[in-house]
């Protein structure tokens, strides 16, 4: 030894037993230093002595030993030399289970002096006689691609498995299945614009290979299956009574008792349902398929959350496929939260008219519960159901103002944030409401709830009798409020002025003042100025934009665009399918991963704006007069309430980038923003120092400025509009 | 796939690790110790950080965790930890921390047989029993056995060895079933389901082919059309069920029926789930009244809605009070109940209630005064409860047919058992 050893402490004694003549002693010192090893104490000095002990007869001890060789066989490479003969040997020992566990070891080693030897051991363990070391070598194959690929496919390593995909032990034909996918993936991986990635790796399914793995399908272990059944899910089939054929066959795994087993069918039928075109088959495999899945809801929470994730995908690729389950979807107490959430959103899914009324009851339920978490989002549950089914709005309402006059703050609050969705989407109706709002005005704290409430007074203002009082306390605090809080409220005594001119005349001077002088943001700002510069012109124009009728909000369907739909649906059961992400925004190497990411979403996000744009384009040309466009400025006024309904049903999920600049308010407003500023800011800014009195500014209704120049502001934005595109 | 896996006790101490690839370092321990261990809010089992997810499930007072770094199949992951639990249970009895710094040394050698390059492979716990077992010196016939087992490992049957001998050769079938009941308030059932298992002790000989018969509705019906009888009574529908590997899947798609070569000793050989017409055995009206702001009365009456026969043991209610309760009185003519402060109920235990007989709890909490003025959130009371030769939803098993070549006679028994554990609630 060259290094000198220490003479005390713990590894001293640990070498000193190592190498006693006693058989018990010395294996319980090979225990030790397993234990100290994963602790994370460093035993690699010991690596002679442990060495000394790896021939032995004793099955366990061996493995101790090959356990210790992977840990430090990377640091300690000119010493694992001197296991290799012991390797060799080993992997021609009579006893397979020893055969198996030598080449097992070998492939994990992970030492490039070791790799060379591996060559002849491994050719021969492929082609052994017993299948249980012949699955061994199959895997150890792919553990030689990941460190060495050019001598994984120079010695036919590759070619080999491809035969043995063919092999007569089910297990085999798994594990080789497992181990080529294994390889693909990795060439793929490691593949870049100079190197592309060597076609031996490629695992390409034919229909020849197709029906081994059909066969071993039903006789494999439940892992075996799994492996099998991703490869089916990659398979492109060549017509559809191929496709018949294979959902045909992989339908009997809907009955294992592996979860994982029952997801990846669900996987391959899914994939090659796509091609399928008979509506009674269909029908028939979606029915067949909904048992199984609401016998995953009862499992583990853990793999029922998978489990409800990916039912979620499903239900909106096929909101049919559980249309009578909704039951089994019910909240447990003690169900731990993440499960709960994910029932939840569920269960608006599967609301339809005829069960809203248990589902209500159940919502109330949980909205009385502890987690507050959970109460404010079965609270936005009940909200929207209300969106949803438009016959349950009233018990919904019902239901709501119970929850209101529990006076428990947060009820309150997210109670009040779903109210003013329910106005939006009917409005005028369920104005008696307004009253109960109104009262709890001081219990609200959060910007979002007193935006809310903000905007219903606005909008109903002509109703309610005290509305300039409520909002001026809103004013006379306007600059500690939050930004949103603060539009609403411009918003809001913008529309009370044009409702009730004469009460509000003074209250709406000191908001425009206060707005545009005292205020830091940009947003609040550039309305505040818009307002008071159509105020100041042109009333009747004002009140056209200001208050214009918004197009009613809808629930969305998918929280995913639908080309991303597809693409998780070919991935069910794995995380992408559980974040509802694609794989490459949360895997991927380095900054060749993070750019493909890049340069997916935007392509993805080109071709959405596309469509939109294009859509815009065409109610641009429907509209009869140039009012419409102001519609769409009102709108974008009033995005909070919109993107707050959009926002409570995307989650913080992938494709939310996309998402959100698929709306088409956006690509409006940034058009809006540009051009229809620069016209009219001009003059506010500049006649503001001078009066200093706000009344000449607002010269009332009827005297007002040249009626012609009302429509010839937005006819300006109209024709960049259509210019854009 | 998998590229690590991890035991972490309450602390956050690594109590077992093991790589499986390159492309982790064991650092990635403390990563998960800083986020799931020390974290009082994790609100998801899975969590990501650039592109490795931690996948935990918590048994006991330890943390199982497997690490990966590709978009790896969740659904497989989660199973495969539970397998690993499974495992471990039946190994050592009990999956904690003292089993597994007791074992550690058995748990690396399990974990290395059933999870290779971070694939899961073979894990009939009866398989690996038979060659990762504690005797650690071997002798020489047991070397000789590795080449069958291994052979059988990886067979067609790979859950059971050939040359199986019994002297007398039995098969026990237990068929335990799992109410989930949820009751509302007004005293509507929510929901009632039972979700049973088929549990098989198989003690036979050689490679017995069995064929198992249950009252399946379909199966019934499909016969008795054949008959010119239409037969409606006394079968169950099942939702669906849910097979031990053994079951030739294709066979039950085909006709319904259930056929296997069964693996030696115990195993469980189906799961099923039914819904429809399920009775339910314990009947519970509670009638809970806060009276002012210091007291709360409790009527809580319990009856066994089933044969006078057979009766339910081991009930135990669990009723609710609110936080501030400072004392509770209780009078039952059965059983006994007590006031658990830690955990907000009055604990009733009844050793035994005859089918069709009734009992009453009647208890008054007092309460402390408090400022808060949230009402009390009433969380629902659950029942835990077994009734013996009772099945829930009406299964019962038909047949059980044994065949093997040297045609031996084999003794079968039955056993049916309904439980209840923390899944029988009832809202008030």
């Amino acid at each position: 030894m060259s290094r000198a050893a220490p003479k005390k402490g713990e590894n001293f004694e640990l070498r000193n037993d190592l190498n006693s003549e006693y058989r018990d002693r010395r294996k319980d010192a090979i225990k030790r230093v397993i234990a100290n090893m994963t602790v994370g104490k460093d035993v690699s000095g010991l690596f002679p002595d442990v060495l000394k002990n790896m021939q032995t007869e004793d099955l366990e001890q061996k493995k101790l030993v090959y356990l210790y060789l992977m840990n430090y066989a990377k640091t300690q490479p000119e010493l694992v030399i001197l296991a290799v003969n012991t390797f060799v040997k080993d992997a021609d020992d009579p006893n397979p289970l020893v055969r198996a566990l030598a080449i097992r070891t070998m492939g994990m080693l992970r030492a490039e002096k070791i790799i060379d030897y591996l060559s002849d051991p491994l050719q021969k363990c492929l082609r052994d006689e017993n299948p249980y070391v012949r699955k061994t070598a199959c895997l150890c194959v792919a553990k030689l691609y990941d460190l060495k690929p050019e001598l994984a496919i120079e010695h036919g390593f590759i070619g080999q498995l491809q035969e043995m995909v063919a092999d007569s032990n089910p297990m085999v034909v798994a594990n080789a299945v497992t181990a080529l996918t294994d390889i693909h993936a990795t060439a793929v991986l490691n593949a870049s614009e100079s190197s592309p990635a060597p076609s031996q790796a490629n695992f390409i399914i034919t229909p020849q290979v197709l029906g081994k793995l059909l066969v071993a399908l039903n006789e494999c272990s439940e892992w075996g299956r799994v492996a099998l059944l991703n490869c089916l899910a990659r398979y492109k089939a060549v017509d559809e009574k191929e496709s018949e054929h294979i959902c045909e066959r992989v339908l009997p795994q809907f009955q294992h008792a592996n979860g994982s087993v029952v997801l990846a069918a669900v996987k391959v039928i899914m994939v090659h349902m796509r091609s399928l075109h008979r509506e009674d088959l269909i029908k028939q495999i979606i029915k067949k398929m909904a048992p199984p899945l609401v016998t995953l809801v009862s499992s583990a929470p853990e793999t029922q959350w998978v489990a409800l994730r990916n039912i979620n995908l499903l239900l909106q690729k096929r909101p049919d496929l559980l249309q009578n389950e909704m039951r089994v979807f019910f909240c447990k107490y003690n169900d731990p939260p993440y499960v709960k959430v994910e029932k939840l959103d569920i269960m608006i899914r599967l609301a339809q008219e005829k069960n809203v009324d248990t589902l209500l009851s159940e919502l109330k339920e949980y909205a009385s519960e502890v987690d507050v978490d959970f109460v404010r989002k079965a609270t936005k549950a009940i909200g929207q159901c209300a969106i949803k089914i438009e016959t349950s709005a009233g018990r919904c309402v019902q239901v709501l103002l119970e929850l209101i006059n529990t006076r428990v703050s947060y009820v309150v609050q997210e109670a009040v944030v779903v109210m003013k969705d329910i106005f939006r989407k009917y409005p005028h109706s369920y104005e008696g409401v307004i009253p109960t709002l109104c009262a709890n005005l001081d219990e609200l704290d959060e910007p979002e709830a007193k935006a809310s409430l903000i905007w219903i007074i606005g909008e109903y203002a002509e109703k309610i009798d005290n509305a300039s009082e409520l909002l001026g306390v809103f004013v006379d605090s306007f600059l500690e409020e939050a930004y949103q809080v603060q539009l609403q409220t411009l918003t809001a005594v913008v529309k009370l002025y044009m409702k009730k001119p004469d009460t509000a005349q003074g209250v709406v001077s000191k908001v425009l003042e206060t707005a545009t002088k005292d205020c830091d943001s940009p947003d609040v700002r550039d309305r505040a100025y818009i307002y008071w510069r159509l105020l100041s012109t042109d009333p009747n124009a004002a009140k056209a934009v200001i208050l214009a009728s918004r197009p009613p909000i809808t629930l969305a369907q998918t929280t995913v665009p639908p080309a991303i739909l597809e693409e998780l649906l070919g991935e069910i059961g794995s995380l992408a399918s559980v974040y509802h992400k694609p794989a490459d925004t949360f895997v991927g190497r380095g900054r060749v991963g993070a750019d493909a990411v890049h340069r997916k979403i935007e392509d993805q996000e080109e071709e959405v704006t596309r469509e939109k744009a294009l859509q815009t384009l065409v109610a641009g040309q429907q509209a009869e007069n140039l009012l419409n466009f102001d519609d769409a400025l009102a709108t974008e006024g009033e995005a909070t309430g919109l993107a707050a309904t959009t926002a409570a049903i995307v989650h913080s999920n992938a494709g939310q980038k996309v998402l959100t600049s698929s709306n088409p308010l956006d690509d409006l407003a940034s058009i809006f923003g540009s051009t229809g500023l620069t016209v009219p800011t001009h003059a506010p800014i500049a006649s503001s120092p001078m009066a200093l009195s706000p009344a000449p500014i607002f010269p009332s209704p009827p005297i007002g400025a040249p009626v012609s120049n009302g429509p010839a502001v937005p006819s300006k934005p109209e024709d960049d509009l259509l210019g854009l595109f | 796939m998998i590229s690590g896996f991890f035991i972490f006790n309450q602390k956050g101490e690594v109590l077992i690790s093991r790589l499986y690839r390159t492309d982790l370092k064991r650092s990635v321990a403390d990563v998960f110790r800083v986020q799931v261990v020390s974290n009082t809010d994790v609100r998801s089992p899975i969590i990501t950080l650039g592109s490795t997810s931690f996948f935990h499930v918590r048994v006991a007072n330890v943390y199982i965790l497997a690490v990966t770094k590709s978009n790896a199949n969740a659904a497989l992951v989660f199973e495969f930890c539970y397998r690993f639990i499974s495992i471990a249970k039946s190994y050592f009895g009990k999956l904690d921390e003292e089993a597994v710094k007791n074992n550690f040394v058995m748990i690396y050698e399990l974990i290395d047989e059933i999870l290779d390059f971070g694939y899961p492979q073979n894990s009939e716990i009866e398989t690996l029993k038979h060659y990762i077992t504690s005797e650690s010196v071997r002798s020489e016939i047991a070397l000789r056995d590795d080449s069958k087992i291994a052979a059988q490992t990886t067979g067609s049957t790979s859950w059971r060895r050939t040359g199986i001998r019994y002297k007398k050769n039995e098969a026990f079938v237990d068929v335990v079933e799992v109410v989930h009941m949820l009751m509302s308030a007004s005293g509507t059932v929510l929901r009632a389901d039972v979700t049973g298992q088929v549990l098989m002790r198989a003690y036979l000989s050689g490679m017995p082919e069995c064929k198992f018969g249950l009252n399946d509705k379909v199966v019934l019906q499909n016969s008795r059309r054949a008959e010119g009888e239409t037969y409606e009574a006394g079968t169950v529908e099942l939702e669906d069920a849910q097979f031990h590997q053994c079951v030739r899947l294709n066979m039950f798609d085909t006709d319904r029926s259930i056929t296997f070569i069964p693996p030696d000793g115990e195993f469980e050989l189906m799961r099923y789930r039914a819904e429809s017409s399920v009775h339910l055995p314990l009947r519970v009206q509670p009638i809970v009244t806060e009276v002012g702001k210091t007291h709360v009365d409790y009527t809580i009456a319990i009856k066994a809605n089933f044969n006078t026969k057979l009766s339910a043991t081991e009930v135990v209610l669990r009723i609710p009070t609110p936080l501030n309760t400072t004392q509770v009185e209780c009078k039952s003519p059965a059983g006994k109940a007590k006031y658990v402060p830690a955990e907000n109920v009055i604990r009733w235990q009844i050793p035994r209630i005859q089918g069709g007989s009734e009992v009453t709890l009647t208890a008054t909490a007092s309460l402390t005064q408090t400022t808060d003025r949230k009402p009390w959130q009433r969380p629902p009371l659950d029942v835990d409860f077994q009734v013996l030769m009772f099945t829930a939803s009406g299964l019962l098993v038909r047949y059980l047919k044994v065949y093997e070549k040297s045609g031996y006679n084999s003794v079968k028994w039955v056993r049916y058992l309904t439980k209840a554990n923390g899944s029988y609630q009832i809202r008030f």
